[in-house]
């Protein structure tokens, strides 16, 4: 099939699972609801558009900036295992909801501006760490400090849960590592949305760059592009957007580690479908994780438990699973 | 030799954290639209003086011309649209078509923000069509053998389409076939006009094929001239340290070295 039809019935699944999400839930009891009802219960409507729209376009954001930062990081790191947290970006961020759960309390606002500011910390220090590195090539380097600034980091983390009060805080930081979106309102959505929206403009309109961005250094100068000043333009975009986003949910895995996989198995690598293809997937998985999360259960199921456990059969089955052959 | 392209002015180069100098007041000239050679032992600076034309690596002194300006002073994309580098080796992590991969070579010809077209599509179909892969452009590019990605290489050089193709041992992975194949596009290049540099190990291919050969020898002495007159056998023998014989038969030369 064409990639471009593909993409299309993509967008078209995506819009009808935001349809059915919307009216899924517990209210006023567990599985769909009656649209009708919108017009003659006063709650129900209240329900949909302050609760349900938000942390739906929430989830959304918060798939596609993790599914594209995602590949993005993948491709110019030359590396399928990377996803876009691990430049210091996730471990910062949880240091940062640590850090202010136990020194401000459980003001929402502060946990979500330290996190989103540790995980920018994350990324800078790991950069200037890089920078400094005697040793490798410039994507070693990156890593080799990305690696050590996130053991930095939870460290820290763990100094924290030590030093949590286990009644009260400890119960509260777990809960954010584990990633949800239970509390998320319209404010929540449109303090990340410029961010979030932002990061996927630019890499869906820059996105075939990437291509160039993934081959070895000498061969993309050759090819007339600065390889180091884009890379860094890329990741500062995805990095931005991955802490805004995970400053309101929390850590949610693997979505920025396999939908990006799954995305070029259906597209191949070339990042003209690939980048969009992963954007959308992203929407999708965490839209129906999180409309599964808040439904099956009236005790919520943490948000990152159900990516992890969704993602991690999904890849199995996708990967041991025939061929797929990818059309041009 | 005809007017020329690229000049290097008395270029030294190392590499940080190492002490011998690579390149020492090293000066040179290629002809506008010839073929040139490099030949020299292994590890003595072939790819580093290719890296150098291209801008990738900077002379700690000295000036290269491309035209008769500075590459220093060329923007990025003008440089891709003036040289093209077709690595001895690339590294491949995601799947591409050979097709898709080929395209890539297309980037300097684009504006920003733009992806290739059809008319893109034509130019790298008839690249792959040139090395004799124009019925694979399907193919995944993670499973061709070495020699068969050396042809992809060459194909998006192609593609790219640039004044002067600097290659890093071109025929390296290469059958006799396949290397028929490069040595036939090379003069084909040579009459459009494109100019060509590439690094080698054998000297007969630098014999039959270019206009001149640069010889750069372990002590840093470099020689520039005909082929006819620069590959004799004192001179290989002499660069490669090993005693070289070259042989005449049927108007080509063969060397002996073993």
């Amino acid at each position: 099939m064409d990639k471009l039809k593909k993409l299309v019935y993509l967008f078209l699944f995506l819009i009808g699972l935001i349809a059915l999400s919307l009216f899924t839930g517990r209210y006023p009891a567990p599985g769909l609801m009656n649209p009708k009802l919108l017009q003659t219960d006063a709650l129900a409507l209240k329900l949909v558009v302050n609760l349900r729209m938000p942390r739906i376009l929430t989830s959304l954001l918060l798939g596609s900036v993790l599914a594209g930062s995602g590949l993005v990081f993948q491709m110019i790191f030359s590396n399928p295992l990377v996803e876009p947290g691990f430049l210091g970006v996730s471990q910062g961020a949880a240091f940062g909801a640590a850090f202010a759960i136990i020194f401000f309390g459980s003001s929402l606002i502060l946990i979500q501006s330290s996190a989103a500011f540790f995980a920018m910390a994350g990324l800078a220090v790991s950069y200037f760490i890089a920078r400094r590195i005697r040793y490798g090539g410039w994507i070693l380097r990156l890593i080799l400090s990305g690696i050590a600034v996130s053991a930095l980091f939870s460290a820290g983390l763990g100094l924290m849960k030590f030093a949590a009060d286990p009644m009260s805080q400890l119960p509260e930081i777990t809960f954010w590592l584990l990633g949800g979106l239970w509390s998320v309102t319209w404010r929540d959505f449109f303090i990340i949305l410029p961010v979030s929206a932002l990061s996927l403009i630019i890499t869906f309109l820059m996105r075939w760059k990437l291509n160039i961005l993934n081959l070895d250094d000498e061969t993309a100068y050759s090819l007339g592009i600065s390889p180091e000043r884009d890379r860094i333009l890329f990741l500062f975009t995805a990095t931005a957007a991955t802490a805004a986003v995970i400053s309101v949910s929390g850590i949610v895995n693997w979505v920025g580690l396999i939908v990006p996989h799954l995305a070029r198995r259906y597209f191949r690598s070339d990042t003209r479908y690939s980048v969009p293809a992963a954007m959308m997937m992203g929407a999708i998985f965490t839209l129906v994780c999180d409309t599964i999360a808040r439904t099956f259960f009236s005790g919520e199921i943490p948000l990152g438990i159900l990516t992890s456990l969704i993602g991690a059969l999904l890849f199995l089955i996708v990967l041991t699973g025939k061929q797929v052959e990818a059309g041009r | 030799m005809n007017e020329s392209i690229i000049r290097l002015d008395q270029i030294r180069f190392h590499y940080s954290g190492e002490e011998r100098n690579i390149l020492n007041e090293l000066s040179l000239q290629i002809g506008k639209g010839d073929i040139v050679a490099i030949l020299g032992p292994n590890g003595v600076g072939k790819t580093t003086l290719l890296h150098l034309i291209l801008g990738w690596l900077r002379p700690e002194e000295g000036t290269i011309f491309l035209n008769e300006r500075a590459i220093s002073d060329y923007r990025r994309k003008e440089m891709g649209k003036l040289t093209g580098l077709v690595p001895q080796d690339e590294h491949i992590t995601f799947e591409y078509s050979l097709l898709e991969y080929v395209l890539h070579g297309r980037y300097p010809h684009l504006r920003s923000l733009e992806s290739p077209g059809p008319e893109d599509r034509k130019i790298a179909q008839r690249a792959l069509e040139r090395v004799g892969m124009g019925e694979l452009a399907d193919r995944p590019v993670t499973h061709l053998s070495g020699g068969e990605k050396q042809l992809v290489l060459i194909a998006r050089s192609l593609t790219q389409d640039p004044a002067v193709i600097l290659l890093d041992e071109p025929m390296s992975n290469l059958d006799i076939a396949n290397k028929l194949i490069i040595i036939n596009i090379l003069r084909s290049l040579k009459r459009e006009g494109v100019t060509v540099l590439f690094t080698t190990h054998e000297p007969e291919i630098a014999a039959t094929l270019c206009d001149s050969v640069i010889l750069m020898g372990r002590d840093k002495h470099i020689e520039q001239g005909k082929s006819g007159d620069i590959l004799t056998g004192e001179a290989l023998s002499r660069i490669y340290r090993v005693p070289v014989k070259i042989v005449r038969a049927e108007g080509k030369s063969f060397i002996q070295w073993y």
